[in-house]
């Protein structure tokens, strides 16, 4: 179901591209200056950032669920948003799925009725629909608890429904507002790496919101770093690791040097002083 | 140390306020014998009971008149207050021109309102229950109102993401959402369509074949039959406990899978 021409992404048109957007809320708050920043599919890129540095009122307009105050934001090469309109002209699905920092279940509704939610919204025909479920399920490893209740799971299981909410559309791009920042450091570790192999195995393309240096390092092919009043991009960082990373690249110094160097930069981008380049 | 039998959780919802009603029985009957209370002004509660048995078939009549304007009333209040509702939350230009008549139709008294009703509808089971549905109304408008509004922003956005229809949304999200806060509301209603309705009573003072448990209480009291008196409040009071306690059934069935109030 997802295709993986993986070796020529990097020519690829952007899935999304954001030109010169800003954001001002009424009261006078700049959110987000001059963002610009393009998506690329097969990507797996990381806003990472302080605290009121714009960078989940970026994925909130990267959703559509905001709009900018200046600036234009292209999906597909359109200026509408993905869903917004049927097909596309080639035939190819444009589904774009968000995962929340909550969990963001519906108590009422078993979990197989949560995951299934996108595809009943979008009509999808029941038997296909629970088959997707299913695979989804399957994929975050909750396969056995289709019948259960959200508040009968754990807060991490509860997470990975949620993906597993998003991954039953099979979307082509897949938004994270800090999905694990409310989980135990020894979940998040767990649910970094299974949705690294994800992204791996599914050819995913991802955006990342993120305040953890090690998490964006681990997950990211592209670290976009932000800085806060106001919000910002302030660097724009490949992370050429291993394309397997498991617990040993956590503690390797290739690693190391690169969560030193965004350390660097977002000491940098908040003080106002140039550290010595650690590289 | 509590014995087993204490700490189970049926003995303490059930027999234990059992057992204190039936300790103030007894309390009560003693006091009444022992200072020699006359009847016409505190009957015993075995005066009480013999009354209930041996006016039943007049008491049990004007129960029927009284349970049909309350259940009547309820429904009425449930269907009204259900659609003001979800009149109410479909723009707050809506709301706020609305909601502040609906807040009038609370705060004015039944008492002095239902001798208009009374004087204006001339049927007079149609005016008891106009009354009734008034007082009975709000807390259904108001908690709906509430519910439908109390949705998780979150699941709102994800709904956006996912192109929900106004329907879908209204369907999925926000009645699911509401349903804990209108069984709050049906609760504390259907109380109020029982005072409503006696209050109604009270102030028609109809006599004749429509006359309601209000009715028998102002006879008795003319007439010093005061152990017929308390028969009717008793009446009056089960009524109330047995509609209170079929909305806590209902509200348990229809949520007890998923809601924090219902879990065990």
């Amino acid at each position: 179901m997802f295709a993986d021409p993986r070796d020529t992404r990097a020519f690829e048109a952007p899935i999304l591209f954001a030109n010169q957007v800003e954001k001002t809320y009424p009261n006078g708050t700049v959110a987000l200056e001059r963002v610009k920043l393009s998506i690329r599919p097969g990507e797996f890129v990381s806003l990472l950032g302080p605290s009121g540095c714009g960078k989940s009122t970026l994925l909130k307009l990267f959703a559509g669920l905001e709009a900018p105050s200046a600036g234009h934001l292209r999906w597909w090469g359109e200026g509408t948003l993905p869903g917004a309109r049927p097909a596309a002209a080639d035939g190819a699905r444009r589904t774009l799925a968000m995962v929340f920092q909550e969990a963001t279940l519906m108590p009422w509704a078993n979990v197989a009725d949560n995951v299934r939610l996108p595809l009943d919204l979008a009509r999808m025909p029941r038997e296909q629909a629970n088959e997707r479920m299913r695979r989804a399920l399957a994929l975050v490893g909750l396969a056995q608890f289709g019948q259960v209740y959200p508040r009968e799971l754990s807060g991490g299981m509860q997470m990975r429904v949620s993906i597993a909410r998003a991954l039953a559309t099979e979307p082509d791009l897949l938004l994270m507002d800090e999905p694990f920042g409310a989980l135990d450091e020894f979940t998040r570790n767990r649910l970094d790496a299974d949705l690294r192999a994800l992204w791996a195995e599914r050819g995913l393309t991802v955006v990342f919101v993120t305040h953890s240096i090690y998490e964006a390092v681990y997950l990211s092919s592209r670290v976009v770093v932000m800085a806060a009043r106001p919000g910002r991009v302030i660097a724009d960082v490949a992370i050429d690791g291993p394309a397997v990373r498991d617990e040993a690249y956590r503690v390797s110094p290739e690693f190391m040097q690169h969560c030193a160097r965004l350390s660097a930069l977002l000491a940098q981008a908040n003080t106002g002083v140039a550290p010595a380049d650690p590289a | 140390m509590a014995s087993p039998l204490l700490s189970r959780p049926a003995v303490q919802r059930i027999a234990a306020p059992l057992a204190v009603g039936a300790l103030m029985l007894l309390a009560w009957q003693a006091v009444c014998i022992w200072l020699d209370v006359p009847p016409y002004l505190v009957p015993t509660p075995s005066a009480i009971a013999r009354t209930l048995v041996e006016d039943w078939a007049l008491l049990s009549g004007s129960l029927w008149v009284t349970l049909r304007i309350t259940m009547l009333a309820f429904a009425l209040a449930v269907v009204l207050g259900t659609a003001a509702a979800f009149v109410f939350v479909q723009s707050r230009l809506i709301e706020a021109s609305l909601f502040p008549y609906a807040i009038l139709l609370q705060v004015t008294p039944v008492v002095a309102i239902a001798p208009l009703i009374i004087i204006w509808v001339k049927e007079p089971t149609l005016a008891l229950v106009i009354c009734a549905t008034m007082v009975a109304i709000f807390p259904i408008i108001s908690n709906t109102v509430l519910g439908l509004r109390s949705v998780n922003p979150g699941l709102l956005n994800l709904f956006r993401i996912n192109r929900a229809t106004r329907w879908d949304t209204l369907r999925r999200l926000r009645i699911p959402s509401a349903l804990p806060y209108f069984f709050g509301g049906l609760r504390i209603s259907c109380g109020l369509a029982l005072i409503g309705a006696v209050v109604a009573e009270f102030v028609a003072g109809t006599g004749g074949t429509g006359a309601g448990l209000a009715y028998q209480i102002l006879q008795a009291g003319f007439a010093l039959n005061i152990p017929r008196l308390f028969a009717a409040l008793v009446l009056i009071t089960v009524t109330g406990v047995l509609l209170f306690g079929a909305m806590v059934v209902l509200s348990r069935l229809a949520l007890s899978h998923w809601h924090e109030s219902e879990l065990a």
